[in-house]
């Protein structure tokens, strides 16, 4: 039971963090390479302001709001000057982004892990037998919420609809008047907030470095292949999929050989079911 | 054998012999040491991504196994160490053959994530098997000594470093003409249309993922030797990155590019004077202004532009 509930509280993380891929997946069918980093973005800054005295809430916010700031910036000076670039070279220009905000970051706040408080004290919880930090249950309600407002937000909202339009044909978007333009800097930006809140939740749990988002971001990934590219229920069930899994191999086996877990299932999960569990059946265009 | 007499393969020949005469002092020699060696590995990642368009930003694993194979075998159990080269070599097209069937099956960003899992992976192996790889302290590397000459000046080292380059880039360039090299070319610019022309994608994939692993082992276990001394940050995602920026700077497809790419990013730093902990901005700034204002790289470029003149 106790690995089962840690699993699930990494792998709420990891559910956010396909969020973000899926989002972006959805608007402009680039997978961003950053998108860890995002998270990372999110709890560094808020440990940074944090340090300044800064209340907690506050800090916060700002956390937040930087990181939706450098998703935006991401867009508009990297990835919409590219233009019509091929997969590969966007592909390209997010591992940049991604090494870039790393090493500025690394900069600026230093190389140190940090940690922020727990929200509601680190009291252990006991639930069916096992201890359960307050902090878990903050990261998987946060997670059930941003998962409905997403849902939400695609299924009944005018954006939400132009982003999917944007998506499944960019050229037919612009046609009946969607600005693609800013619906996919606005794809960019939501998926920053994704993360950065979910880097915030995380981070009094997983602490946080400069470097976190390479693992966060890769485990992210496999969490939405398994779920199905761009499907939000997807990136939810495949995200504590991997979690679940992560934790029991921790537990049962090798705990220094837990970050192999995902990369040997994305490389089943492709083999066997290529659309993951959610995802739609599309055919390559020749 | 026409290849041997290309104008542009005799030109680097003869800048490879000259060079040596013009360079100062060690410390610059040193440099160039660094970028042919380096440059054999971006070579042999060129024939993957740029060939063949597979993007892999886990390559340093493939560097890290001949590094660590040479070191291991060498200093453990008293191989010699051309013997270990050769070893290493074979080992890591071990296992890229192994890897290569299942990984390359996925297609754009899902192979570029199942690569950087590769590295990952092999990087937490190097850190964790403290009794072989000496963990994250590293281990000291015999030096080279073939036939009881031992390379202990920069000089040999230039020499020797200086001649495999130029084996390389004849090895690439070859690739390039060959039916191999255009069948490459071909899937990268269009799976399906390759497939159709005759094409068994699979296997010329995963020869280019295997001679692309070659290049690297190579590379690194003559890195561990020159060095003297290896860690695990050889296999780090840093390290892949720079692999890929060298790549991506020099322009994808041009193996002059490669040799290019590699130059700038060993030398610039250095004079420079050093990155100071700035590697990471400067390779992520790199990789994206290249890509949005030269996406065909510098050789490429360079290239048309002065077609165009002439």
């Amino acid at each position: 039971m106790q690995f089962v509930f840690s699993g699930l509280t990494t792998g709420a993380i990891y559910a956010l963090a396909a969020l973000g891929f899926s989002l972006i997946y959805n608007a402009s069918g680039v997978i961003n390479f950053a998108q860890g980093d995002f998270l990372m973005l999110g709890g560094m800054v808020t440990a940074a302001l944090l340090a300044h005295q800064m209340p907690y809430g506050l800090a916060m916010v700002g956390g937040v709001a930087a990181t939706v700031i450098v998703g935006l910036l991401l867009y508009r000076l990297a990835i919409r000057p590219a233009g019509e670039a091929s997969v590969v070279s966007l592909i390209i220009i997010t591992i940049g982004a991604s090494i870039f905000i790393q090493g500025v970051v690394q900069i600026v706040l230093g190389k140190n892990q940090q940690t922020l408080p727990p929200f509601s004290g680190d009291r252990a919880l006991q639930i069916m037998g096992a201890y359960v930090l307050p902090q878990s249950l903050w990261v998987l309600g946060t997670a059930a919420v941003l998962v409905v407002l997403c849902f939400g937000f695609f299924r009944f909202t005018m954006v939400g609809k132009a982003m999917l339009a944007v998506a499944a044909n960019a050229l037919a978007a612009r046609g009946v008047g969607i600005p693609t333009a800013r619906v996919l800097q606005l794809s960019f930006g939501l998926s920053a907030l994704l993360g950065a809140v979910a880097g915030v939740v995380a981070a009094p749990v997983t602490t946080t470095v400069y470097d976190i988002g390479l693992m966060l971001g890769m485990k992210g990934f496999v969490a939405a292949t398994l779920g199905g590219l761009g499907s939000g229920l997807g990136a939810v069930v495949g995200g504590l999929i991997v979690g679940l899994l992560e934790a029991l191999v921790a537990g049962y086996i090798s705990s220094a050989y837990k970050d192999a877990v995902p990369f040997v299932m994305i490389v089943v999960i492709l083999l066997v079911m290529p659309h993951g569990l959610f995802g739609a059946k599309t055919s390559d265009r020749v | 054998m026409k290849a041997l007499f290309r104008p542009s393969l005799l030109a680097l020949a003869l800048v490879l012999a000259l060079l040596p005469f013009a360079l100062p002092n060690n410390y610059v020699v040193d440099i160039a040491v660094r970028i042919a060696l380096a440059a054999i590995a971006a070579i042999g990642l060129n024939l993957l991504m740029g060939f063949a368009g597979q993007i892999s930003i886990g390559h340093a694993a493939f560097v890290a196994i001949g590094a660590y194979v040479s070191g291991i075998v060498t200093a453990r159990f008293g191989w010699p160490p051309l013997a270990a080269i050769g070893g290493a070599a074979v080992g890591a097209a071990v296992v890229a053959w192994l890897i290569a069937k299942p990984i390359l099956r996925l297609k754009g960003h899902s192979l570029t994530m199942a690569t950087l899992g590769l590295g990952v992976i092999v990087n937490i192996v190097l850190i964790n098997e403290v009794d072989w790889t000496g963990g994250p302290d590293g281990m000291p590397v015999p030096p080279l000594e073939v036939a009881g000459f031992a390379f202990a000046k920069v000089r040999h080292w230039y020499a020797l470093a200086a001649v495999l380059l130029w084996l390389s880039v004849l090895l690439s360039l070859n690739l390039y003409q060959s039916p191999a090299g255009r069948a490459l070319r071909g899937l990268n610019g269009s799976e399906v249309a390759a497939r159709v022309m005759g094409v068994d994608v699979a296997r010329f994939k995963v020869r280019a993922f295997v001679a692309s692993a070659v290049f690297a082992a190579a590379s690194g276990s003559l890195t561990a030797h020159y060095l003297g001394f290896i860690s695990p940050s050889i296999a780090a995602f840093t390290h892949s990155v720079e692999l890929a920026t060298m790549v991506v700077l020099g322009g994808m497809a041009s193996t002059f590019g490669a040799v290019l790419g590699a130059a700038l990013m060993t030398a610039l730093p250095q004079l420079l004077g050093g990155l100071h902990g700035y590697e990471m901005v400067f390779f992520g700034l790199v990789l994206m202004l290249t890509m949005i204002f030269l996406p065909k790289g510098l050789v490429p470029s360079i290239a048309l532009k002065l077609r165009r003149k002439g």
